[in-house]
């Protein structure tokens, strides 16, 4: 505790923020400001992202920062509002359980990664290893998220915070992947945008609204 | 030197009651401006304080001596509670005796006491504020108690003057991922301890929502005047207790001179400022939550608060 550098400091207070944002991704239920804290996500992903880079001088992370800025901060999001704007649905994300107990399910999560996270980091030898306990917090978190909304759209955003997620903890225990995986992902992520947002139509246009539980009856009834 | 300490002390606790009614008055202000409206004076809470005191008290026929020394035994319990919180110096006599458990314990006095005499008039507004009132008050302290617990493990000491000392003395400024959670869980704690939006709103009168102003609506005159003076110390003393946690800079050590001293008052100028535009803009930006969307606020606080030591735990051990 009394010998980390400064940057070490500001990169663990940058992955608290991190789980705090999944928290609050947890709790909100307006989609339109689900993609806002999405976007605070990348941008702390990005600055974290960078100071690893700068601190372990690693060109390749730059780019990967680079990277993370335009996708995750700049055209998804850009995306995932006018989706929000051409379906106009604004709010009614109501969890599958009440807030409460999605939080303390959600402790429960964070207590489970960080305890299993804990030999693996003592393995690593990054400046980041003791916050893989937080990405894998974070990609919990993702799933619970997922699994607990109704809407397509929200399942969505939960889908791109568990993106995230992993490639926070990429970053935390090895520097980051190869520079092509990396690239593979960011592209698989943005075609699969793209394809969300055709199957929203598709779903609506069946069902009159993105609600799934439409899609647990059977045709025949 | 001993002479000097408690000179601090009372001096201290004069301090906290003389500025606690101009803090809310500029947290009104800048509240006033943020949403465009014509702003009261900067001293508006001391004009409303001495119209008070010039008016006669009425009494309810059914009042009970209860009733009749809430204001004033609530008023104490808020002074002494300002006489713990270490807000220009550390050198505090009395804040040795209590600790920071004692001082939730104290605060816990004065609502307990606000609300049985709420109850005792017999009126729906006065228990149904009553009921209100305890019921957030039930789900604050323990996200009060987390947050401190907080506090307490990174710094070894539950005493908040130790707390205070040991950051200062640092040498170097040391970032801390799990006081970010426990500054949130804060926030949110004091907004609804102090009967702000969003749990309730200090400037209405709406019976279906008030919390704060439904208890106390029986009360008039010297009385009225002793409680609402003690709701703002209450948030005075929220405020200095967030300093006291989070950012200490500025405060007089032990051994400090007179500047430090007069450093300490400015800088406890300087940060009610900022705190009380801060509180005003996150206000102006919060909608009044539904009383049952309570608990899960609250329920956010206290989590985020245990995250913190988790995180704690994690990183920093």
């Amino acid at each position: 505790m009394t010998s980390i550098s400064f940057a070490n400091q500001v990169l663990q207070v940058l992955a608290g923020a991190l789980l705090l944002i999944s928290f609050a991704m947890l709790a909100e239920r307006r989609s339109r400001r689900l993609v806002i804290l999405l976007v605070c996500q990348g941008a702390v992903l990005f600055v974290s992202t960078a100071l690893v880079a700068a601190t372990a001088h690693l060109t390749h992370l730059f780019y990967s920062a680079a990277l993370t800025l335009i996708l995750k901060v700049g055209v998804l999001p850009w995306i995932l509002l006018r989706l929000l704007r051409q379906l106009g649905i604004e709010r009614d994300n109501e969890p599958l359980l009440n807030l409460p107990t999605l939080m303390l399910v959600g402790i429960g999560l964070v207590i489970f990664a960080f305890g299993l996270a804990q030999p693996v980091s003592a393995l690593a030898t990054t400046v980041l290893r003791r916050t893989l306990g937080i990405a894998l917090a974070v990609i919990l978190l993702a799933f619970l998220m997922i699994l607990a909304r109704r809407k397509a759209f929200t399942q969505v955003i939960g889908f791109l915070a568990l993106e995230n997620g992993l490639f926070f903890a990429a970053t935390s225990t090895t520097y980051g992947m190869p520079m092509v995986v990396e690239l593979g992902i960011a592209l698989d992520v943005l075609v699969g945008v793209f394809i969300f947002g055709v199957f929203f139509f598709h779903i609506r246009e069946q069902f009159d609204s993105l609600d799934l539980r439409h899609l647990e009856s059977l045709k025949e009834d | 030197m001993m002479a000097m300490s408690y000179a601090w002390q009372v001096g201290e606790c004069l301090l906290a009651i003389a500025l606690a009614p101009l803090f809310v008055g500029w947290v009104t202000q800048c509240r006033a401006w943020l949403q465009n409206r014509s702003a009261p004076v900067l001293w508006q809470p001391y004009r409303v304080l001495r119209k008070l005191f010039h008016k006669d008290a009425a009494l309810a026929t059914h009042a009970s001596w209860l009733f009749r020394g809430a204001p004033y035994a609530v008023f104490a319990t808020m002074v002494v509670a300002a006489a713990i919180v270490p807000s220009i110096t550390t050198d505090l006599p009395l804040a040795r005796v209590a600790d920071a458990i004692a001082l939730v314990g104290l605060f816990a006095t004065g609502r307990v006491i606000i609300a049985l005499a709420a109850m005792d008039i017999g009126t729906a507004f006065g228990s149904l504020g009553a009921r209100r009132e305890m019921m957030i008050g039930f789900l604050t302290e323990p996200a009060l108690l987390m947050v401190l617990f907080n506090a307490f493990l990174m710094f070894g000491s539950t005493a908040l003057p130790t707390i205070v000392a040991n950051t200062l003395t640092q040498p170097h400024i040391v970032l801390h991922a799990s006081l970010a959670f426990a500054g949130v869980a804060f926030v949110m704690v004091l907004l609804a301890e102090n009967a702000r939006l969003p749990i309730d709103n200090p400037s209405t009168h709406l019976e279906l929502t008030m919390i704060h102003e439904a208890m106390v609506l029986e009360y008039s005159a010297c009385h009225l005047a002793l409680i609402e003076w003690a709701s703002w110390l209450k948030l005075f003393n929220y405020a200095c207790i967030g300093f006291a946690l989070f950012v200490p800079w500025g405060i007089a050590l032990q051994d400090a001179s007179p500047w430090g001293f007069g450093l300490a008052i400015v800088m406890l100028g300087v940060k009610l400022v900022v705190a009380g535009a801060a509180l005003a803009l996150l206000e102006t930006v919060s909608a009044k939550l539904r009383l049952f969307r309570a608990p899960e606020f609250l329920t956010m606080a206290f989590l985020l608060a245990v995250l913190g030591l988790l995180v704690h735990l994690l990183l920093e051990v």
